[in-house]
């Protein structure tokens, strides 16, 4: 036992005496439910937009508006000329820019065929159709009214109105979207990215192999590397707690306990994955590149953080479903968002504690006892 | 006594004979160099005797006991110093001595006393809590050393402990080799200095997984009529399939 805790307080000083494993570990994850949380966000807030309006007539001036009084949209300008538009965007100035066709109003009363288009830079595509769906959904609104107007004139009902409620969260905060994410990431690249690099440094250092030779059991080795990652893990896992409901303002719909035994699910995963890629490979490098490129930016881009998996090709989307952190955003979602009980998180549970046991099992099958 | 007895040790890797065949035994206290040009299946030996790899065939007995079904109490009788340097830079230098003592499950107590007196013969006072990594090869060579017999062992197997440090440490670190003979600690040494050579009681030298020679440096000199060890080294091989002289 005495060796263990030796062997445990050395993994701490290695962490602890380089600045930039502690800035990793302890500041990476604040900082990315902090920039994340309020810096990347999918909401639109004040967005510019500029106006070619040859008709200037009262439909146009209803529509730009409508649109100057939501929160989402100001007025930066009427253009003289269409010519100007791809100034505009080349300096940044906009957001998305309406052309109306001319006539507009005669033609929306008479002719049905009343022409506006909404132009926004597609080098940005998420956000160019977040704010043209945006602006759609508000000249809708405007037409809508102006029907309604006229069929009180003319006592006719008619037409369909769709009215959109989005449960769980209802004001389309993007932070709900991204705690879950942030969690998974942080927690992957803990568990499975720094301690694989521990794993593989001692190799390449060649300590492991001094280690080796000496009566410490292999299993301690490993496991007195894993504790100082488990502890870390737990202290960001509150932490990240911490800031999305008192500074994020995302509340823990569901049972703490129940999400916090999710973790501690997928941190022995992480783990797990962790000793696995140490296995394989000899160098830091490699194991930071497997680590880095097989589950991070995979966890980034496939998991659903940022762009949603449905709309992905089907290799991808298949490609997605091998990866524990996407099951367990999915469970951190139901419970945590919308405050579902385990029962709704069975499948998820039962995936990843079937990924973490064959990985273990493959991974101590993997770890070479004897350096062949 | 002998420490160290090998009977018809061999190791494969697929087609590839790393080790072919190798019998010979080393005496308590000797120091005895383990010579061979790279490639010469050195390392795979040494891994072998300090449980590190088993062999394909053949019988080893190290320490008492046996390679193949004692590991573990084999690695518990050895030291061991590996050609990259062992040493964790990050830590200080009483903490790496209490790590591997730990290991060896010295006591905390008796751990503490020969460290005061193990770095007061190295005059290492000053540098008890220096990290390593603040100190210059030679030293830190040296402190590895020391930490490898720290616990005491019966054998201690060093890997070309030698490899980029000066003439001069290398001149202490071989004293300090002889100093731990004389406490009746068995050396097994290897190395590509020829002249570090002439300091062991006994060599042998391995070409292409054999065993070509054994003997004292002076009985050797003798018998392939050489001047130094180095021209001993050469002749033989000169016969090597793999070297392409």
């Amino acid at each position: 036992m005495r060796e263990f805790r030796i062997f445990v307080q050395k993994e701490f000083f290695h962490i602890f005496r380089d600045r930039w494993t502690t800035l990793i570990l302890l500041v990476l994850p604040v900082l990315m439910i902090i920039l994340f949380g309020f810096g990347i966000t999918t909401e639109i807030r004040n967005t510019k937009f500029a106006v070619y309006d040859p008709s200037r007539d009262d439909a146009t001036r209803g529509i730009v508006n409508k649109l100057e009084t939501s929160d989402y949209f100001t007025l930066d300008s009427y253009l003289s000329s269409p010519s100007q538009i791809e100034q505009l965007f080349k300096e940044g100035r906009v957001g998305f820019v309406v052309v109306f066709g001319e006539k507009f109003y005669h033609s929306l009363l008479h002719t049905g065929d009343a022409k506006i288009q909404l132009i926004a830079d597609g080098t940005d595509p998420n956000t160019a159709s977040v704010l043209t769906n945006y602006a759609t959904a508000l000249i809708n609104t405007y037409q809508q009214e102006l029907l309604a107007r006229q069929q009180i004139a003319s006592g006719i009902q008619r037409g369909i109105t769709a009215e959109t409620r989005l449960l769980y969260n209802p004001t389309l905060k993007s932070a709900y979207n991204i705690v879950p994410g942030i969690m998974g990431m942080i927690l992957m690249l803990i568990c499975a990215l720094m301690t694989s690099v521990s794993i593989a440094r001692e190799k390449e250092l060649g300590t492991m192999e001094v280690l080796l030779v000496s009566p410490m059991k292999p299993f301690l080795i490993i496991l007195s590397k894993l504790v100082p990652y488990f502890t870390i893990s737990i202290v960001n896992y509150i932490t990240i707690l911490l800031l999305s409901v008192y500074i994020l303002k995302v509340p823990i719909a569901g049972s703490l306990v129940l999400l916090t035994a999710l973790s501690l699910l997928f941190i022995f995963v992480s783990l797990s994955l962790g000793i696995l890629i140490s296995s394989l490979v000899e160098k830091q490098i490699v194991a930071l590149l497997i680590s880095g490129m097989l589950l991070l930016m995979p966890a980034v881009f496939l998991s659903g953080l940022m762009f949603p998996v449905e709309t992905m090709p089907d290799v991808l989307q298949w490609f997605s479903h091998i990866l524990p952190v996407k099951w367990f955003i999915i469970a951190v979602r139901n419970v945590m968002i919308k405050g579902l009980g385990i029962t709704s998180i069975l499948k998820e549970v039962a995936l990843l504690a079937g990924m973490g046991v064959i990985i273990l099992v493959v991974s101590i099958k993997k770890f070479k006892y004897r350096l062949e | 006594m002998k420490v160290i007895e090998v009977e018809n040790l061999t190791k494969k890797f697929g087609s590839f004979t790393a080790v072919d065949n190798i019998s010979f035994s080393v005496e308590k206290g000797e120091i005895f160099g383990f010579l061979g040009a790279n490639g010469a299946g050195k390392t795979t030996a040494m891994r072998m005797l300090c449980g590190l790899l088993s062999p394909t065939s053949g019988k080893g007995v190290v320490a008492g006991y046996d390679i193949l079904h004692d590991s573990e109490k084999v690695k518990a009788s050895i030291g061991y110093m590996s050609q990259k340097f062992a040493l964790y830079e990050d830590l200080k230098v009483w903490e790496n001595i209490r790590l591997y003592a730990g290991i060896y499950g010295v006591s905390e107590k008796e751990t503490r006393e020969r460290t005061q007196l193990l770095l007061a013969e190295l005059g290492f006072e000053k540098e008890r809590n220096s990290l390593v990594k603040s100190l210059p090869l030679g030293w830190r060579q040296k402190l590895a050393f020391s930490v490898s017999i720290f616990h005491n062992p019966s054998i201690v197997f060093l890997d070309e402990p030698t490899g980029g440090v000066d003439p001069v440490t290398r001149r202490q670190f071989w004293e300090m080799i002889y100093q731990a003979s004389e406490r009746g600690i068995t050396v097994f040494v290897t190395t590509h200095y020829m002249d570090e050579a002439e300091y062991c009681n006994r060599v042998s030298i391995m070409v292409d997984g054999r065993i070509d020679a054994l003997d004292s440096p002076a009985s050797l000199r003798k018998e392939f009529g050489a001047a130094d060890m180095d021209e001993v080294f050469r002749k033989l091989a000169r016969k090597s399939k793999n070297n392409g002289l």
